[in-house]
């Protein structure tokens, strides 16, 4: 194993590997074949085999050509497919500039071929899943619970009303408004970023679908105080009571005084 | 119609009865006429009182419901996502008000709105005192007044943000509880009795409420009534006009003008804020949850007129030393007990300061344009940014995720303008007045500009200067030169030596700062001839107008206009051409 692992990170064996793939592209599956862990099952293959395709096109210059990573991006193994599920779909990678932190865009791959690229970095080492349907589930989840949870353990980030925030060096926690449920889940198990990992260990599952429960009542919850002003708290309340309230009263005072004239 | 209606024998009778027993004819006899001067800025202290008002009768509203205690309960009300959750008993009695009592949501968001106008309508209305000069003799005590107050407003806007026990006054406590501990040698006792012990402890709420409800709002009210009846019997000072002087007061009489439009005014500020109140949401407890000491969140910041402590607090680079081992938090001490309290010592005694510097000790009535005391102005200008950049830094996280900015840069960048832009702002300030100045002077010289190009008969172009209205004229004459303290001798003509040299000669130059730069305003006699040329060139002016009948100019003194060449008289123009 330590001599496999050894000669994985020669620079030539990445050259190799490179030549190798334009070969699996020419149809040579056969010759790839070995290299495959065993447990991928007939009818994945392929999708692992496109994903390997799509990886190396698109991915590879940073996360390097056995996805053991490169100064210009992080090692993917044992990321899981969740990671790259996330990452992907979200339009986040293939990262477009180098930044403080991966900018939100339209996603570059379709749903096949993020599943392919999800399924093949998957396959070089154990990570987290792709959520389920049963796991984004929070019908019977305790939203009460889950606001608990979520100011305990994601408001010091994403601000109470789930309105996001600025973290250090121009990094950012994003606002949780359109974050749908297996967002949700993908970002608390592989904690993009500066955000840390909630593994099922330290909030399990039940807790997760809690705060999911929690941030969709947010997303959907009316105001009942009237214009909610961006939910920002004291800063919004006050630029509006600057702008538009004492402008109107000052305006009115001036009225006042050319009435009287 | 000259017999008089029952209305008004009724209000005779009336009066007749009242004044029999409390002798009050005579009184309002004296007080009712007397003359109130006019101007928007004026109509500030006003906006406090009535945003005032409007606190103090919501408030009582909401003690109605309020219930300050830390007691633990679990929440069972109408707000589904806390329910059954642990809280204490204040924050679910505001849950309560917001959900349960009826009106309760509308009442709170007014209360809060119509205090957040009050401090703001407060600080406005101190800074259009300071930047008028009419802090001065005889009104200085009346000015420290004000201070007490804005220092009563910060104080009842803060103990009120701490009440409903939510994460975001839990945290603002929190600040407070590391304030006072960063007092040296009391700090660390004074907050466990603050807080009845460890933070947060289970007293902090009902002992912040009577402060809040009794203590501070009975100040306040003391303290505006003694500043109303100052204001009253010391009369409202005016801005300089026609016919306005150090010795009168030009204006309206209390009754009925005054009266009818202060009344109408209380009405639309109190609108305004019922209308805010309904339909624009302030301080959503709900959503920030119930305090506990492990939970923050994110862009957690205070009332905008306790911004600017906390940019303080946020600025500050993280110093602190220990002295025979006990640590001292500069990082807190500094922005959060030095700064303000440097900053209200220099607001409540500037008018003492600026008496002494300039050794002016005269009774003023009459407001100064704030161009015509340079460096007050300046003063008030560097004062009024380097609060400004410090509310800025209040806001620092915001700023940076709604611009996409890095937060450290922001800190930074507010740190250093916040050494450079004041002293800045305070030159710029200054080369602003002394330049309007100038252009005042050149006004009372030379009429002002009409904004009108003529072209002549023979080609030239000239522009045409007016001479000043009355008002203008009186506005700007106004102005009263003085000239800084004479720099002291070291020794007076028979050699013997001046003992208060040092002194003397510290409080002239101060002086020389304060007055030196002054554009005098040119002598009566000049401004007399200026007005009355220009009035001259404005009179043969008028038929130019009609130069395109030509023919009905008959005697044309365009010679007037300085253009020795010119053509003198219509039949003269004519050949011309
Ligand atoms: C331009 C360089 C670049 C490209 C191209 C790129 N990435 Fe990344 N990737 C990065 C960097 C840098 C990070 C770390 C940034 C961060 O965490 O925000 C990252 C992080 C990730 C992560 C999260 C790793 C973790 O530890 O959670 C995943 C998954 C990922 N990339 C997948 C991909 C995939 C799949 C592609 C191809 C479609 C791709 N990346 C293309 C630079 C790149
Ligand atoms: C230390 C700060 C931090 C904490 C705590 C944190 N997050 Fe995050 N979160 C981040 C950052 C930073 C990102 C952005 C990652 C990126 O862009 O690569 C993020 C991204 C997310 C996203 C993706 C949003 C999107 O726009 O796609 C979700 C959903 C999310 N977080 C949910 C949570 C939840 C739920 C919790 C609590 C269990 C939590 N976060 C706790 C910092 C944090
Ligand atoms: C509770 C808050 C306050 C209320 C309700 C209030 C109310 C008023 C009112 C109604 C007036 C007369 C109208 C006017 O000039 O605006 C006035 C005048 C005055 N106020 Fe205030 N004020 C408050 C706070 C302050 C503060 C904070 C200061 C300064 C630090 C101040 C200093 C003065 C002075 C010096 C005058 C006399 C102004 C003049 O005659 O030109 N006041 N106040």
């Amino acid at each position: 194993m330590k001599f496999l692992a050894a000669r994985r990170r020669n620079p030539l064996v990445a050259l190799g590997l490179l030549l190798v793939a334009l070969v699996a592209v020419g149809g040579g599956y056969a010759a790839i074949a070995n290299i495959q862990p065993a447990q991928a099952s007939a009818s994945s293959q392929t999708q692992v085999e496109e994903g390997k395709r799509l990886y190396l096109a698109g991915c590879s210059s940073c996360h390097g050509m056995a996805a053991q990573g490169t100064s210009n991006g992080p090692t993917l193994l044992g990321v899981g497919a969740a990671a790259v599920d996330f990452q992907v779909s979200t339009g986040r990678m293939p990262l477009a500039a180098p930044g403080a932190q991966a900018i939100v865009k339209t996603p570059t791959y379709n749903e096949t071929q993020i599943a392919a690229l999800a399924a093949y970095v998957a396959s070089l080492a154990p990570g987290p899943a792709i959520p389920t349907a049963e796991d984004t589930s929070f019908d019977n989840a305790d939203v009460a619970q889950g606001g608990v949870l979520f100011r305990t353990n994601c408001a010091q980030c994403h601000q109470a009303a789930g309105q996001g925030g600025a973290l250090t060096q121009g990094k950012w926690a994003p606002n949780l408004m359109q974050a749908t449920p297996k967002e949700m889940i993908e970002a608390m198990i592989t904690g993009p970023a500066s955000m840390p990992v909630f593994s099922d260990g330290t909030l399990p599952i039940k807790d997760k679908q809690a705060i999911i429960s929690y941030v969709n009542n947010l997303q959907n919850a009316s105001s009942p105080g009237g214009l909610d002003l961006g939910r920002l708290g004291p800063v919004t309340e006050g630029l509006f009571l600057w702008t538009a309230v004492f402008a109107a009263l000052i305006a009115a005072a001036v009225w006042i005084g050319i009435k009287a004239r | 119609m000259s017999t008089t209606s029952p209305v008004e024998t009724k209000g005779a009778a009336a009066a007749t009865y009242l004044d029999q027993r409390l002798g009050s004819n005579k009184f309002l006899a004296r007080n009712l006429g007397k003359v109130f001067p006019d101007h928007w800025s004026f109509m500030l202290g006003e906006i406090a009182l009535y945003s005032f008002i409007v606190v103090l009768l919501t408030g009582t509203y909401l003690t109605l419901f309020f219930k300050p205690s830390m007691v633990e309960l679990v929440y069972n009300g109408s707000y589904v996502p806390l329910k059954g959750i642990q809280m204490s008993e204040a924050y679910s009695s505001t849950l309560d008000i917001s959900f349960d009592v009826r009106g309760g949501l509308l009442i709170r968001q007014m209360h809060h709105w119509a205090a957040l106008l009050f401090v703001a309508a407060m600080s406005v209305h101190m800074f259009r005192v300071f930047f008028t000069g009419a802090f001065r003799k005889p009104r200085e005590l009346n000015w420290i007044i004000g201070v007490v107050l804005v220092t009563m407003g910060l104080g009842a806007g803060f103990t009120g943000y701490s009440l409903p026990d939510d994460l975001l006054s839990g945290t603002g406590l929190q600040i407070i509880r590391g304030i006072v501990q960063s007092i040296p040698v009391i700090g660390t006792w004074g907050a466990f009795l603050l807080f009845g012990g460890e933070f947060p402890g289970t007293d902090i709420i009902s002992r912040l409420y009577p402060i809040h409800i009794l203590l501070i709002p009975g100040l306040i009210l003391a303290l505006v009534t003694v500043h109303l009846i100052m204001v009253f019997t010391q009369k409202h000072t005016q801005f300089p006009g026609p016919g306005r002087t150090n010795d009168n007061v030009v204006g309206y009489p209390l009754l009925p003008v005054y009266m009818a439009k202060a009344g109408g005014f209380f009405f639309i500020v109190f609108g305004v804020i019922a209308l805010i109140g309904g339909l624009v949401s302030i301080n959503p407890i709900w959503i920030f949850g119930p305090y506990t000491p492990d939970q923050v969140s994110a862009g957690s910041q205070p009332d905008w007129y306790i911004g600017w402590l906390d940019g303080a607090l946020r600025l500050m680079p993280n110093l602190e030393s220990t002295i025979a081992g006990f640590t001292l938090s500069w990082n807190v001490l500094v922005p959060s007990v030095i700064i303000p309290g440097l900053l209200f010592t220099a607001l409540g005694a500037y008018p003492f300061i600026e008496q002494f510097v300039t050794g002016d000790k005269r009774e003023h009535h009459l407001l100064d344009r704030p161009r015509n005391a340079p460096t007050r102005t300046a003063l008030g200008v560097m004062a009024l940014t380097f609060y400004l950049l410090l509310f800025i830094g209040g806001g620092n996280d915001l700023i940076a995720a709604a611009f996409n900015m890095s937060i450290n840069s922001i800190i930074w960048f507010l740190r250093i303008t916040l050494f450079i832009l004041p002293p800045l702002m305070f030159v710029l300030t200054r080369r602003i007045c002394l330049g309007l100045q100038r252009r005042d002077n050149a006004k009372l010289l030379h009429g002002y500009e009409a904004g009108r190009i003529l072209r002549l008969p023979h080609g030239e172009f000239i522009e045409v200067h007016e001479p000043l209205s009355v008002k203008e004229l009186a506005v700007i004459t106004s102005k009263s030169d003085i000239s800084p303290l004479p720099i002291p001798q070291k020794t007076d003509i028979d050699g013997v030596k001046n003992k208060n040299y040092k002194s003397e000669s510290r409080r002239a130059k101060l002086s020389h700062f304060f007055y030196g730069e002054n554009i005098p305003l040119p002598t009566a006699a000049e401004i007399a001839a200026g007005q009355a040329h220009v009035a001259h060139d404005a009179a043969i002016e008028a038929p130019l107008h009609a130069y395109e009948d030509a023919d009905q100019i008959e005697n044309f003194h365009g010679g007037v206009l300085h253009h020795p060449g010119m053509a003198q008289t219509n039949a003269e123009q004519q050949d011309d051409r």
